[in-house]
Formats: structure tokens, sequence, C-alpha cells
């Protein structure tokens, strides 16, 4: 029978059918944060456990650190001592880290793809919702809660039931000013914030093919934000040349030989799929949310709706008086006090690049405070080294140091309560940002020109 | 992980959808390095002011309102892996909540913690929330092993699915890890085994 580019990873990873459904599921890669990692290593401890694998995990402090000075301790006493604490466990676990001040630290998905960990074909779990992002490179890679931390750090795998298999297809091209951050913000307004639960979804068609790696982890990024448990893209010449050459990725001969079986990785005609959506690419525009879940987007020039279905209504009006806005208005000619342009979504150097190319020789609005938060230290140096923080900086715009920083404000760096944020992130939730924030999520050119103009505008009027 | 068998309490009425693991517990309690303590700040922004004061208006500041069950609306936990949600729902002595949707890895932290995510028709959830919100002391009862969720005063069950083997490990108070570890041999001929190994 035709299989799906799922079914062939998932099914070369079952360890073990349980009867009445559960698979023993085997993961390849692991990769551990200092926030859901603390209580998952003391669970080893009081049971007496080793970890099975270390060598397939790696770890990394990203949620919670400081993006400024981060050569000095952290400030903050109980920051400290979590990032301390995975600094401990991982040195007497033996445990790979990329800890503060490491020239491999970073987000942990931004990490992971850039140093070649993640691969096509693999299983890779994290404690992070995020972990979909891994599924750019045809891999089943989905976020887990920590006692499943607990559980693959012990046995190296998982009890799980197979989901549902979506196939989502966009064909065409994606129009001026339109990003993978649009098409993904499109597809979530489109089935809503848990249209995709029980899935795990299959991004295919001639718009995704045509994204380079980093548009196409910016859309498997977001697939649990309609409540996916991933997304994935079948591998093809563009997952090899990002992955060739890189630090952790196979060389020489092994790289020969895995490529041979990269290339089996791919639905067949006439697979299967419980779900299958089709999307023309020229009926995306650039995007923008309202409100206070990530499937409440709108076309940048669009309305809010005017009403919604009766059993939303509430939900619907809380987070309108949330955000401070009306049914029905448009979002054009918002003022916009700040612009945070980082996160697992978009704080890639593509992000960053396509920020400085529009704000070169231009200045934010003197109202805005426009913050910048590469993805790793890698994502940093080679910005510094292509002249990227100059053009930043002349524009008023502050590069910081890797981290999460405002994407979920763990840190410093929150948005203050009541300001509209136009930010890169993923999660616009009441809060999120800092308590009373008002978050706006799209891609980072509608950041960048946001923070130009000071307010909201119709972004294809004033494309570079 | 403490045995759920049944449990016969009144309810909280949570009745918005799309209620996210951030809401449940906010990012900047998560700097904790133990499992316990989170129930203070379950749903901190939604219970208390800027200045700590309880808020007006928010449910669990009602006191009309109490028992071990939370009746929230469709697709609660979305958003956040943070098992802390699940956590936090527990340590402030809720061991059931009803819903006619869970996110994915919601459900499975709940299952994990101990915490039963009890899903029910959108129909059956309008109608306990109407009920419940309406008179504050109606008991519900929650019977794992048949697998049902009564309403005494209605003189009527609903019956709820769950996965047998977590079904199994609720009761007895097992977790997957257990399972897993029993597992090894299995494992281990697997690494073995395959053919493209990493
Ligand atoms: S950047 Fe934001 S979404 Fe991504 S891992 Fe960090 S906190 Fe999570």
């Amino acid at each position: 029978m035709a299989k799906s580019l799922f079914d062939k990873i998932w099914d070369a990873h079952v360890v073990k059918a349980i009867p009445g459904g559960l698979e023993v599921f085997y993961i390849d890669r692991h990769l551990i944060h200092e926030v859901t990692s603390p209580q998952a290593f003391d669970e080893l401890r009081a049971r007496g456990l080793p970890l099975l694998r270390p060598a397939q995990m790696v770890a990394t402090a990203d949620h919670n650190v400081p993006t400024r000075n981060q050569h000095l301790p952290i400030a903050d006493p109980i920051s400290r001592s979590q990032v301390d604490k995975l600094t401990e466990n991982c040195a007497s676990f033996g445990v790979e880290l990329f800890g503060l001040g490491h020239e491999n630290q970073g987000i942990v998905h931004v990490i992971g793809p850039e140093l070649g960990i993640t691969q096509p074909g693999m299983t890779i779990v994290c404690g992070d919702s995020h972990t979909s992002t891994h599924g750019a490179f045809g891999a089943i890679a989905f976020g887990i809660g920590t006692s499943q931390v607990t559980q693959v750090m012990a046995t190296q795998c998982l009890l799980l039931s197979r989901p549902k298999r979506m196939r989502i297809t966009i064909d065409g091209e994606l129009r001026p000013g339109v990003t993978a951050k649009d098409l993904i913000l499109h597809i979530i307004a489109q089935l809503g914030t848990g249209g995709a639960t029980g899935y795990f979804v299959e991004y295919a068609g001639s718009a995704i093919r045509s994204l380079s790696m980093e548009g196409r982890m910016t859309v498997c990024n977001m697939s649990i934000e309609m409540g996916a448990r991933g997304g994935m893209i079948a591998p093809d010449a563009t997952t090899y040349a990002y992955l060739q050459g890189r630090p952790y990725a196979p060389q020489g001969e092994r790289w020969t030989q895995v490529l041979a079986y990269w290339q089996t990785l791919y639905s067949e005609e006439g697979a299967e799929f419980e779900a299958d959506l089709l999307i023309d690419a020229q009926t995306i525009a650039p995007m923008i949310t309202y409100g206070t879940n990530p499937g409440m987007g709108i076309a940048l020039s669009g309305h809010i709706p005017a009403q919604v279905a009766a059993s939303e209504a509430a939900s619907f009006e809380k987070s309108l008086q949330y955000m401070g806005f009306q049914p029905g208005e448009t979002l054009l000619g918002k003022e916009i006090t700040h612009v945070f342009i980082g996160s697992c979504t978009n704080s890639r150097i593509e992000d960053l690049r396509a920020v400085a190319a529009y704000v070169q020789g231009k200045q934010k609005a003197a109202h805005v405070e426009a913050i910048i938060v590469p993805g790793s230290k890698s994502v940093e140096k080679q910005a510094i080294a292509e002249g990227l923080d100059k053009i930043l900086a002349q524009a008023g715009f502050e590069l910081r140091e890797p981290g999460c920083s405002a994407c979920l404000a763990m840190n410093d760096d929150k948005i203050p309560d009541g300001a509209y944020c136009v930010s890169t992130s993923n999660r616009n939730f009441e809060g999120r940002q800092g308590p009373g924030a008002r978050t706006l999520l799209a891609s980072p050119l509608v950041a960048a020109i946001t923070a130009v103009q000071g307010r909201i505008v119709d972004i294809t009027q004033y494309l570079n | 992980m403490d045995k759920f068998q049944t449990l016969r309490s009144t309810a909280v009425p949570l009745p918005l959808e799309n209620i996210d693991t951030d809401q449940i517990i906010p990012a900047r309690f998560l700097k904790s390095t133990t499992r316990e303590g989170f129930g203070a700040n379950l749903f901190a922004d939604w219970r208390y002011a800027s200045n700590g004061e309880p808020k007006h208006g928010f449910v669990l500041n009602d006191t009309r309102y109490h028992g071990q069950i939370l009746l929230a609306g469709h697709n609660f936990g979305c958003g956040s892996s943070r098992e802390h949600a699940a956590w936090a729902l527990y340590d402030a002595g809720f061991k059931v909540v009803i819903s006619s949707e869970f996110a994915d890895i919601f459900r499975g932290n709940a299952l994990n913690t101990g915490l039963l995510p009890l899903q029910v028709s959108a129909e059956v959830l309008q109608r306990l929330v109407a009920r419940v919100t309406h008179y504050p002391n109606t008991q519900l009862e929650v019977d794992l092993p048949t697998q049902t969720l009564s309403v005494p005063v209605w003189n009527e069950s609903f019956a709820f699915d769950i996965d047998l083997y977590k079904k199994e490990c609720l009761i007895n108070g097992y977790d997957d890890i257990d399972y897993l570890l029993s597992q090894q041999s299995a494992i281990t001929t697997y690494e073995e085994a395959r053919t493209w190994s990493i």
C-alpha cells in the first residue's frame, strides 16, 4: 500500500505494538533545556536510573537566559539557579551542554538544525511544544511533558498512540511581501487554534518546495498552534544542501549512505491522509493576529470579524477586551510601541537579513522600542560578520544576545502592561510577553515596516 | 503517582474556549526546579491583580464555587507543553478536568500527573456548565473503572472514553516509565536490528 512520509518514519520507530493501540516508540534525538528538565533528572535520581543513551541527547540554556551581558553571572537568583541546575545535571549525567557563552548556545530549535543534529528520518523530542520545528527536515519531531522527558532519558522510548495524518498542500507562488510566516498564520487562521488536534501534518505543494529551510522551519514551528502534534516536510535538494557540511551532519561515505535513505522519504502517490487540504498560494496575504490565540489572524488590510459562533462568543469578547480592539474594525493605523524580532519561529539569519534589508538607511519611529534577539550564538556571529548589526543599530534596532527572550518573557525582556507589540514569535496568549502585554504576531518583514512606521500599515505599499 | 478510582465532588465552571497553558500557569512561575507548589499560581493572571489582590469575578475567587472538578471550554490546555500546568491544577486540588476537547500534549501530561482529562460532548458540557453555574452545590460522580460520569440530581450518566492502558495506570497509580523499563530487552533488540542507525 502507498505509504505517507509520516508512516514511513513512524513505522521504522515502533519497538513494539501493545494490544489496545499504544506503541513503544523509539526516539533518536532528545533535546533538553533548563525549564522542563530539572524535575526529570530528579526523578531519575529518585529511582536510581541512569540515562540510557546520553550520546543521543543535547542540552542548551535558552528559555530563561538574559539577552544582555551574557558573560556576567545571571542577576536573577532563581533564573541563575535553574541554569546552574542544568549545568550540574549535564555534568553528572554526561550530557553535552551548549550553555551560556558556548559558541553553539541558542534556542533549542534553532541550534538543532543549525548544527546538523536534526536530520531527515529521525524521531526528535524535547520538553517544548515547538519541537515541531525540526519536522522541516522530514523528521517526526514533537514536544513532550516532563514525565515523558524522564521516560526518554531512562528508556529512549515513549508510549504513544499513532496520530491521524493531515496533508496541507499549498500550490502556486506567494505574492510579494508574503513570507513563510504569513503562510502558516493563514493556515492557522483557516483551521483555528484546535483545528488540527489529534493530527500530524505534512506540508506539501510547490509553495512549500520553493521555501528555504529557514522558511520551512517557520512553517513547521507553528504547527502546534493549530493543535497538531507536529508538522513535517519531505526532504529534498534544499534540505540536503542545508545539511551538508554542518558539524553534526554525517560526512564522507556515511553521507552518501544516509542520502540514499533520505531520498526514500516522501509520501507515495495514493498515500492515505485522514484529512487533505488544498490552499492556493495566491490567496495568502501578509497576515497579523488581532486576538489572544494564534488562530485569530487576519490579512493586514482586513477586518476583525464582526461576530463569531455563539459557542466562541465569550472567549472572543474576552480576547478583544484584553487587546483593546472592537469587533469588525481594521488594525491599519493602530499605533505600536514595541517590536520584537526573535523566537524559534523567526530568529534565524534569513530573518535578520530580511529585517536589515528593509531598514537599511531608514529609522525606526521615535516612540517604538525595537529589539532583535538572534536565535543562536552562531546567528549572532553571522549577523555581525555580514555587518547586519551596524545596519540595525543605525536604524535604531537593538541587537541582543541569543535566547527565547520576549517570546515568553521568563527573563527581563518583558513588554509593559497594556503596550502593543508586533512580534515575530508564535504565541499571542494573554500575558505571554509579560503581564498585560498585547501581542500581534506577524512576519519579520511586517515587524520591520511597523517599527519604521510606528503603526500598522498595509505593507504592500511600503515594500522596497 | 496517586491512584484514581472514583470521585464525588462539586465542580468549578470555567467555560472559556482555548484556555492555554500560559493562562493555567504563566511562564514566569516556571523557574522552580521541583514539582511542588505550582497550585498557588494556578491561573495567576486571571486570579490576582498585579498588587496580589484577588480579582473580583474570577471563578476561583468566588466562594460559591469549589470542588475537585474543573469544567472547562473546548480545546483546554492548548499551547505550551509545560507539564507544570497539570501539576498546578493537581496541586490546587483538582483531580478531574471535564472539557469537550483537550489539547494532545496536555491530555498526556494530565494522565502522567494523575489528573483525569474527562472528555464529554459539547452538548453535555454545555448542560453541565449551565447546571453547575446556577446550582454550585450540584454533585458530580466520576467512576473510572466503569468510565461513567454521573449527575445524581438528573439521574443521568454519561460514558466517557479513555485508553485502556492509561485507565489501568490511573487506577493503580502506575506511570509509563515502569512499563517502559520492563521493555528494556525489546528496546535493545530494536536498536541492534536497525538497518539505518544514527
Ligand atoms: S523561542 Fe519561544 S516558543 Fe521557541 S522555544 Fe523559546 S519560548 Fe518556546
